[in-house]
C-alpha cells in the first residue's frame, strides 16, 4: 500500500520551489514511499512514557557571550549572488500585496 | 450601535537592542550600509554552527517577566522553513512548542475602564532581511543586515473588544519594552511590528466569527484605523447575508481601507522541527531571580505611585508614564523639589505642546529638569511672573541653561516693591483717569484695562497681584 501519493510531492515540491517533469514525479514518489516505509519500522517501538528526543547531545545552556565579531567584507559576501545592484542582492520582483 | 462583538488579537514582533545578532557576531545596528553586518552564520552558507547570544536569552525572559508570563523552565529552538529571498537559509530560527514565556497578561486602560489582556505566550526568534522594490519593476533588492537580528514575538489572547483597546495594549507594551530597556520600540525604523487579527460575532454568541488578518500596520493609528474600517467591513458583509473569508487584508492608509493581500502559497505549511544547531535551554530560578533582579519599577507600578505619594490625578500620573523619558524627567524635577502637580502641569502643557510642534522628545531638548525645577520654583517665589516664565521658557527649552540666570541676563525679575511700583503707576494712572472712573462706576472690564497697561509699559515684569492692588487703592481714594 503506498503511503505517499503524487499530489502530496507535488505540493511538497512546491514548498521548495522545484519543478519536475511527471516522470521525475513518479520516481520521487515511489523513493519518498520507500523512505517513510523505512522510518516506519520504528513504530515497532513501544515508546510509552518516552519523553521525544528534541536534540541528540545531551547537554544545555551552550551560548555565546554578545560581543561583535567582524564581519565579511561586503563584496565578500555578495560574491556568489548572480545579480548585484547598489550593493545589494538583485531578485526577481516580489510583492506582498497584489 | 451594532449587534455584533469585536474580538481582536494582537502579534507584536519586537527586535532586541543587543549589540550582536542572535546566533552570529554581527553587529546588530539599524541604518547601516546595505549588507555590511553579515557573515556566513547569517547568510545560511552550509556547514556553518550558529550559536545562541545569551544576552538575547536574557532580553527574553525580561520581557516576558515584564509581562507577567510563566517562564518555561525548559526550552528548545525549532526551524521554520518557508522560502523568500529575505531569507537565505530557507528555514528561520524560532520557537514553537515551547516558547520562553507564556499565559501572561498587559493591564490596559480606555476611557477610564481598566481591563487586563492576556498575552498567550511570548517566544524568541530571528528577524528576516529586507526586501526593497526597485521601482522600475526590474526586481527587488535584498539587505541581510538584519537577519538574524534577535525578535520576540508577543502573541496576545484575543481578549480585545474595540479597536481603541489595541491602541492602549500596544502603547503599554511599547512603554514596558521602553522602561526595561530591550528594544528601541520604534515602529518607524520597524523595530516594533504589529499584525492584528480581527473577527465579529452576535453578542451572546461563544464560538468566535471568521477572522481576518491585517498586515502593513506602519502606526499604532494605522492599526486602531485599519481595525475600525475591518470592523464595518466584516459588519457590512454579514449583514447583506454574505459569508466573511479568512485572509490576509493590507491596510492602506491613503484609502482608510484594508484590501486582500495575494497570500505567499503554502505560507501555513512551515513544517516545523527541532533545530538541531542549537542546544537546548534550561532556564532554572537562579536565573530567572537574577533577570528579576533587573527589571526596574514599571509604567503601573509609577502611576500607582504618582497617584498614591504624590497626590497626582489619575489622568496626569497615567500621561506622564506612558514613556521612561518622560517619567524619568518628571521624576528627576519632583526630586529637585519642584511641586509634583506644577511639574506636571508644564510637562503636559507647554512642554508636550513644544515637544509634539517639533517633532521632538524630552530628552532630545537641551532643557534638564533640574532647569524646570527652578523655573517653577522662580514663579512660586514671586521672582518672575508666570507670564515671564513662558518667555523664560521658551529660552530654556531651546537652549537650555539656568533660568535664574536667563531671567538676570534679560532683565526679567519681577518688579515687587511697592514704591517702585507706585512710581510706574501714577503717570499711567493719570494718563487713563477715565479708566479709574468707569471702574468706580461698575465697569469691572477696566480695571483689567488699566492692568494691561502696567503690564505693558513694564513688558510682563510688574507684579499683577500688587498692581491689582495699587490700582484699587488709587481707584478708592478717588
Amino acid at each position: 500500500m503506498s503511503r505517499i501519493n503524487e499530489e502530496q510531492v507535488k505540493y511538497v515540491a512546491d514548498l521548495a520551489r522545484l519543478s519536475f517533469t511527471d516522470e521525475e514525479i513518479k520516481t520521487f514518489t515511489t523513493q519518498l514511499d520507500d523512505i517513510i516505509g523505512f522510518a516506519e519500522q520504528l513504530n515497532a517501538l513501544d515508546t510509552e512514557g518516552i519523553e521525544p528526543t528534541t536534540h541528540v547531545l545531551d547537554m544545555y545552556n551552550v551560548m555565546r557571550d554578545d560581543v561583535v565579531e567582524p564581519s565579511l567584507p561586503r563584496e565578500e559576501a555578495l560574491k556568489n549572488a548572480p545579480l548585484q545592484e547598489e550593493g545589494q542582492v538583485k531578485v526577481p520582483l516580489i510583492m506582498e500585496a497584489d | 450601535m451594532s449587534n455584533f462583538e469585536t474580538v481582536i488579537g494582537l502579534e507584536v514582533h519586537v527586535e532586541l537592542k543587543t549589540k550582536t545578532k542572535a546566533f552570529c557576531g554581527c553587529a546588530n545596528q539599524f541604518g547601516a550600509e546595505p549588507n555590511t553586518n553579515t557573515c556566513p552564520i547569517c547568510l545560511g552558507h552550509p556547514g556553518v554552527l550558529p550559536i545562541l547570544n545569551r544576552e538575547a536569552v536574557d532580553y527574553a525572559i525580561k520581557a516576558a517577566l515584564a509581562l507577567n508570563c510563566e517562564i518555561s523552565r525548559e526550552t528548545k529552538f525549532d526551524r521554520k522553513n518557508y522560502f523568500y529571498p529575505d531569507n537565505p537559509k530557507a528555514y528561520q530560527i524560532s520557537q514553537f512548542d515551547q516558547p520562553i514565556g507564556r499565559n501572561g497578561y498587559i493591564e490596559i486602560e480606555v476611557d477610564g475602564e481598566k481591563k487586563r489582556i492576556g498575552v498567550h505566550r511570548l517566544h524568541l526568534e530571528e528577524d528576516a532581511g529586507k526586501l526593497s522594490h526597485l521601482e522600475d519593476g526590474s526586481g527587488s533588492l535584498v539587505d541581510f543586515n538584519r537577519v538574524g537580528t534577535p525578535l520576540i514575538e508577543i502573541v496576545s489572547e484575543a481578549d480585545m473588544r474595540d479597536p481603541k483597546e489595541a491602541y492602549a495594549y500596544l502603547e503599554k507594551l511599547k512603554a514596558i519594552m521602553q522602561y526595561i530597556d530591550v528594544s528601541d520600540v520604534k515602529m518607524e525604523e520597524g523595530s516594533l511590528r504589529c499584525d492584528a487579527n480581527i473577527s465579529i460575532r452576535p453578542y451572546g454568541q461563544k464560538e468566535f466569527g471568521t477572522k481576518t488578518e491585517l498586515k502593513n500596520l506602519n502606526s499604532f493609528t494605522f492599526v486602531e484605523k485599519g481595525l475600525a474600517y475591518e470592523e464595518m467591513r466584516q459588519e457590512r458583509v454579514l449583514l447583506s447575508g454574505g459569508e466573511v473569508v479568512q485572509e490576509t487584508r493590507r491596510y492602506n492608509d491613503a484609502t482608510k481601507t484594508t484590501t486582500v493581500m495575494r497570500g505567499k502559497e503554502g505560507s501555513d505549511d512551515y513544517r516545523y522541527f527541532p533545530e538541531p544547531d542549537i542546544i537546548k535551554l534550561k532556564i532554572d530560578q537562579k536565573w530567572i531571580d537574577r533577570i528579576k533582579a533587573e527589571i526596574p519599577e514599571l509604567p503601573d507600578a509609577r502611576q500607582k505611585r504618582y497617584v498614591e505619594k504624590l497626590g497626582l490625578p489619575e489622568y496626569d500620573a497615567m500621561v506622564l508614564t506612558q514613556t521612561k523619558t518622560m517619567s524619568d524627567f518628571f521624576q528627576a524635577a519632583v526630586a529637585e523639589g519642584a511641586d509634583a502637580k506644577l511639574v506636571s502641569n508644564w510637562l503636559m502643557g507647554e512642554v508636550s505642546a513644544y515637544l509634539n510642534s517639533n517633532y521632538k522628545t524630552i530628552d532630545q531638548v537641551p532643557m534638564t529638569a533640574q532647569g524646570l525645577a527652578k523655573l517653577i520654583q522662580l514663579i512660586e517665589k514671586g521672582t518672575i511672573s508666570s507670564k515671564i516664565a513662558k518667555k523664560v521658557f521658551k529660552e530654556l527649552i531651546e537652549k537650555g541653561g539656568d533660568p535664574e540666570e536667563i531671567v538676570k541676563a534679560k532683565g526679567l525679575v519681577q518688579i515687587s516693591d511697592e514704591g517702585a511700583l507706585r512710581d510706574m503707576l501714577t503717570p499711567i494712572l493719570e494718563a487713563n483717569k477715565q479708566s479709574m472712573i468707569d471702574y468706580k462706576n461698575g465697569k469691572d472690564r477696566a480695571l483689567g484695562f488699566l492692568v494691561g497697561q502696567v503690564m505693558k509699559q513694564t513688558h510682563g515684569k510688574a507684579n499683577p497681584k500688587m498692581v491689582n492692588k495699587i490700582i484699587i487703592d488709587e481707584i478708592n481714594k478717588l
